[in-house]
């Protein structure tokens, strides 16, 4: 294809890219050095991970990636316009075909959806507003929340809770402030009675997110001076006595992880803060990044020098806007006091951060399918063996840990290791955030130590908005599965959650009351497997397409033979899925609809039907197999 | 990246072996060897689709996968490399459950009939009932997966029958078709594409999820992209989805008929690199060119002079009507397995 940049596009790609060198790599001027200098190639090749970047500059400058746009990117980076039409159209946030610059998209998921998100839907697209439908935005305290996206000049911003007035002020002015997450996002934290005793958020409600100054007045980069002074194998030790493990759901030792990495002879070794928070459901990350960003940014530095990384990366989920935008400033803040560079504190280690957007891919929160994104390539899971510590970003040693397990690290430096290890439980130490939402009387994140009981969970959020027992709790996000009612009391550590068959995921806690429609959310979360499938493995890309259709079938009363009939394809296509699917995602698409089946007698399946005290496998246990 | 030697002396030091158990048998397999080179040496018949011996294996299509010992989920055996003391079973109720499904899943949702006898095998060995997720869906107007957005939800119109990939043929040059109602996304046709042969990149995956797809930028026919018309593509597909267009027609026409047909093995005269070439030849016309997966010098994939451009051979044969007669008598029956 012959289409050039337009200007706009063009000073977007030189933007991030700086200026082309040569008529090779797309300058509009020779140079009297052109004809004999080819630049590009080998050195061009080499910055493949700016693709992504680069994909967003386009969608910003122009909101649409035009083949011109992409055209150019291409001669820059030097990757073949196929490749980089299959990373475009990988990615929810981007369209290859030309729409307006403000698009707006709103969340349909799980708690959105019990909030009155169809409403908003209508009510906009009446008013002729570009409209998608969206994924769990990550808002689902302030349910329902839409997320503006939007080209030129201005930026992307979220608006939640969408009000009435929100709503009508949005289409009169077309403008909103942010989205911030304020004292009902993390009730516990905001208010003095209740968080004496936090630790993971023990910041958020007093620090300026923006000062550096202030966060080192609450104690900000103690950890990091500590981590300094005594040196990598001291951390690594307080790490490993801790006993913590990760809370992205797989629940690995981190301090395994940390030293599997540093112990790695081959060279460089990265280090990476998973953001990139899409569970459905989740949050907690989000109001740790938008509340406290440099906790984060300090608790990146210590995983990085300790394990022998001189490069960090922050993959951020594209859908957080306010999040990315005070990571941002913390990294360059942090950068401007010495905190990152080439001589970390004044101690000589060098360490840097770089952050990176995603654009709309759950798959990219899987890690290896992170590396891939990051990398410049289509979100795509890879087949592991190689394990992330032996070959992850760039083929080289990595080892990645999400917002929430890094900045327990601070938490565990502070008071030490072994004092870490005495909170909690014997085999699930410290404590944990719990992301509440759904019929709740005060939705947020909460901080509890490990073992404390699902009930105990939601009586601190309020209880149930009706006063009554839920109908039903998701726990562990779509990747997780249901609990009824009968089954409050069960404690949630990682050793009861493994014995009993449920799983913590990513902490989430959703409260469905009594006037839930169960089938439908259901539904909503097979259509959300889909959607979100990379589409790699036959297993994961058909099994969730049928088993969508199984449960539109039920839904309808159309079924292919009787229900039992189509209860027992659902449970093949789940068996495969969760057999030979290449990742996480697809071994745990149909945990929520199995269990939902089995435990609530959803669709009219019961407990006869339960897969027999099966052990259903989190997403990110299977990260580890 | 690395295809392995085919056929050429493999100058490598000599490796370590490994005792691998298959299905209760010891079998002993170099170090560096997958598990399904173990279940071969074996004699275990393991079903493969988006495997080529000539190829990187992608591990996509997961009807390869076995039962590891000490393995939580089932383990792809053409990519997974042999550990000593490895305990494989290929034959329990888990991997026959997995395989068969996978094999429903893409007979529910691709055609499959052009596939080759082995897979025909398996379908019917592993009791393949495609039909149990209901009717396939009808054919898609032209470019309308090519157009489907990531992440944008696309309720099923009609949930009794199962969503599928039938749309047109794409025709867009005079080499050869795309027929992505029978693509069952192995990847290999992107790999030959790309660093496993040609070095071309003209198509890549697009999309996410069930309407990812085999394309071009922004779908464009293939004369607008890069592609040189190696047709190493075609060689590698698995399916019919990519096919000589000359094939095409004919199938078309109901004139191809494989039982006719006899190949011809010669060198290709064009360069002095000695591509092997295998004329398929029908009423004495060529109809196909492909080449040994296992040849030293091709692995399979060869250039567009060495794929297509054969029609010099049929014009001298034109102008000598006598050479003609005998050449169709000397072939016809000549070759017990006419086609690949």
């Amino acid at each position: 294809m012959q289409a050039g940049p337009s200007a706009a596009e063009r000073a977007a790609v030189d933007e991030l890219l700086g200026p082309p060198t040569s008529a090779w790599d797309g300058a509009l001027e020779r140079s009297e050095f052109d004809h004999r200098v080819a630049r590009g190639g080998a050195d061009a090749r080499g910055d493949r991970d700016l693709l992504l970047p680069a994909l967003h500059a386009l969608q910003g400058a122009a909101g649409w990636i035009s083949p011109g746009g992409m055209n150019y990117v291409c001669e820059r980076l030097t990757v073949p316009p196929a490749e980089a039409y299959g990373v475009a159209t990988f990615y929810a946030m981007f369209s290859v075909e030309e729409r307006p610059p403000t698009v707006v998209h709103v969340c349909d998921d799980l708690a959105c959806r019990r909030a009155g998100a169809e409403t908003v839907i209508d009510r906009l697209r009446s008013d002729d507003a570009t409209v998608v439908a969206s994924p769990c935005l990550g808002l689902c305290e302030r349910a329902p929340a839409l997320l503006l996206q939007r080209a030129g000049d201005q930026v992307d911003s979220a608006l939640a809770p969408v009000t009435d007035d929100a709503l009508e002020g949005l289409i009169r002015d077309g403008v909103w402030g942010d989205a911030d997450a304020g004292p009902e996002s993390a009730p516990q934290a905001w208010e003095a009675a209740s968080r004496e005793g936090l630790r993971l958020l023990r910041r958020i409600g007093a620090v300026d997110p923006s000062s550096i100054d202030d966060y080192r007045a609450h104690g900000g980069y103690e950890a990091l001076r500590l981590a300094l002074e005594h040196g990598p194998e001291w951390t690594l030790r307080e790490v490993t006595d801790s006993k913590l493990m990760g809370r992205g759901g797989a629940a690995f030792p981190t301090g395994v992880k940390w030293k599997a990495v540093a112990e790695q002879p081959v060279r460089p070794h990265y280090f990476v803060c998973n953001a990139d928070e899409s569970e459905p459901g989740t949050f907690k990350d989000r109001v740790v990044m938008e509340q406290d960003p440099f906790a984060v940014i300090e608790a990146l530095t210590i995983a990085g020098i300790t394990t022998g990384c001189e490069r960090g990366y922050v993959y951020i989920r594209g859908e957080y806007p306010l999040a990315t935008e005070r990571l941002v400033h913390a990294i360059e803040e942090a950068r401007r006091h010495g905190f990152l560079g080439d001589d970390v504190f004044g101690h000589g280690a060098a360490f840097d951060v770089e952050l990176r957007r995603g654009a709309g891919a759950y798959i990219c929160g899987e890690e290896t399918a992170l590396f891939n994104s990051l990398e410049g390539k289509r979100g795509e899971p890879r087949n592991k063996p190689p394990f992330p510590v032996q070959r992850g970003l760039f083929g080289k040693p990595t080892g990645i840990n999400n917002v929430e397990t890094l900045i327990n690290v601070l938490e565990l430096l502070r008071i030490g290791g072994r004092a870490y290890a005495g909170i909690g439980t014997e085999g699930s130490t410290g404590p944990r955030l719990f992301c509440l939402s759904g019929d709740v009387a005060a939705p947020g994140v909460y901080e509890h130590p490990h073992g404390v009981t699902l009930r105990e969970v939601i009586d601190a959020s309020g209880g149930v908005r009706d006063g009554r027992a839920p109908k039903a709790v998701l726990l562990g996000g779509a990747a997780g599965g249901f609990v009824g009612p009968d089954r409050l009391d069960v404690r949630l550590t990682f050793e009861d959650a493994r014995e009993g068959g449920y799983t913590l995921g990513s902490g989430v806690v959703m409260v469905f009351g009594d006037s839930a429609d169960l089938s439908d959310t259901c539904l909503r979360i097979a259509r959300f497997f889909r959607d979100e499938s990379c589409g790699q493995c036959v297993p994961c890309r058909v099994g969730t397409v049928r088993q969508e259709e199984a449960l539109h079938r039920l839904v309808q009363g159309r079924t292919l033979g009787s229900r039992a009939d189509e209860l027992a394809l659902l449970e093949d296509v789940a068996r495969v899925m969760r057999d030979a699917s290449i990742c996480g995602l697809g071994q745990t698409a149909a945990n929520a609809v199995q269990s939902a089946i089995a435990s609530l007698g959803v669709f009219g399946g019961g407990e006869a039907d339960a897969l027999e005290g099966e052990a259903v496998p989190t997403r990110t246990e299977a990260q580890e197999s | 990246m690395a295809v392995r030697p085919l056929g050429a002396v493999p100058l490598e030091p000599p490796r370590r072996l490994l005792t691998v158990t298959v299905d209760g048998a010891e079998t002993r397999v170099p170090e560096g060897a997958t598990i399904l080179d173990a279940c071969r040496a074996n004699a275990v018949d393991t079903p493969t689709l988006c495997y080529a011996d000539n190829l990187t294996p992608v591990n996509a299509c997961r009807v390869c996968v076995v039962e590891v010992e000490g393995s939580r989920t089932l383990v792809p055996a053409c990519s997974r490399t042999a550990e000593d003391g490895m305990v494989v079973s290929t034959d329990t109720d888990r991997v026959r459950h997995s395989r068969t499904l996978v094999m429903e899943f893409l007979a529910s949702s691709v055609e499959m009939d052009l596939t080759n006898a082995d897979v025909h095998r398996w379908m019917a060995e592993y009791e393949v009932h495609p039909e149990r997720f209901g009717a396939q869906m009808p054919e898609l107007p032209a470019d309308e997966r090519d157009r489907r957005d990531p992440g944008h939800h696309h309720e099923p119109l009609d949930p009794t029958v199962a969503e599928g990939v039938a749309q047109p043929v794409k025709i867009d040059n005079e080499l050869y078709v795309r027929d992505y109602s029978r693509c069952i996304l192995c990847y290999k046709c992107v790999e030959a594409c790309g660093v496993d042969a040609q070095n071309t990149f003209a198509i890549a995956v697009a999309g996410r999820g069930f309407d990812a797809r085999i394309s071009t930028e922004y779908a464009v026919p293939l004369d607008e992209s890069a592609c040189v018309y190696c047709g190493n593509c075609i060689g590698v597909c698995p399916t019919g989805a990519l096919m000589f267009r000359s094939e095409h027609e004919m199938r078309e026409d109901g004139s191809w008929d494989e039982q006719q047909q006899t190949v011809t093995n010669t060198i290709c005269p064009y360069c002095g690199v000695g591509c092997e070439l295998e004329l398929h030849v029908q009423d004495n016309e060529i109809v196909k060119v492909t080449s040994p997966w296992d040849h030293s010098v091709t692995n399979g994939h060869l250039c567009i002079k060495g794929r297509f451009g054969f029609a010099y051979v049929q014009s001298r044969r034109e102008d000598d009507p006598t050479r003609r007669r005998a050449g169709a008598r000397d072939r016809r029956g000549s070759s017990e397995s006419a086609s690949d």
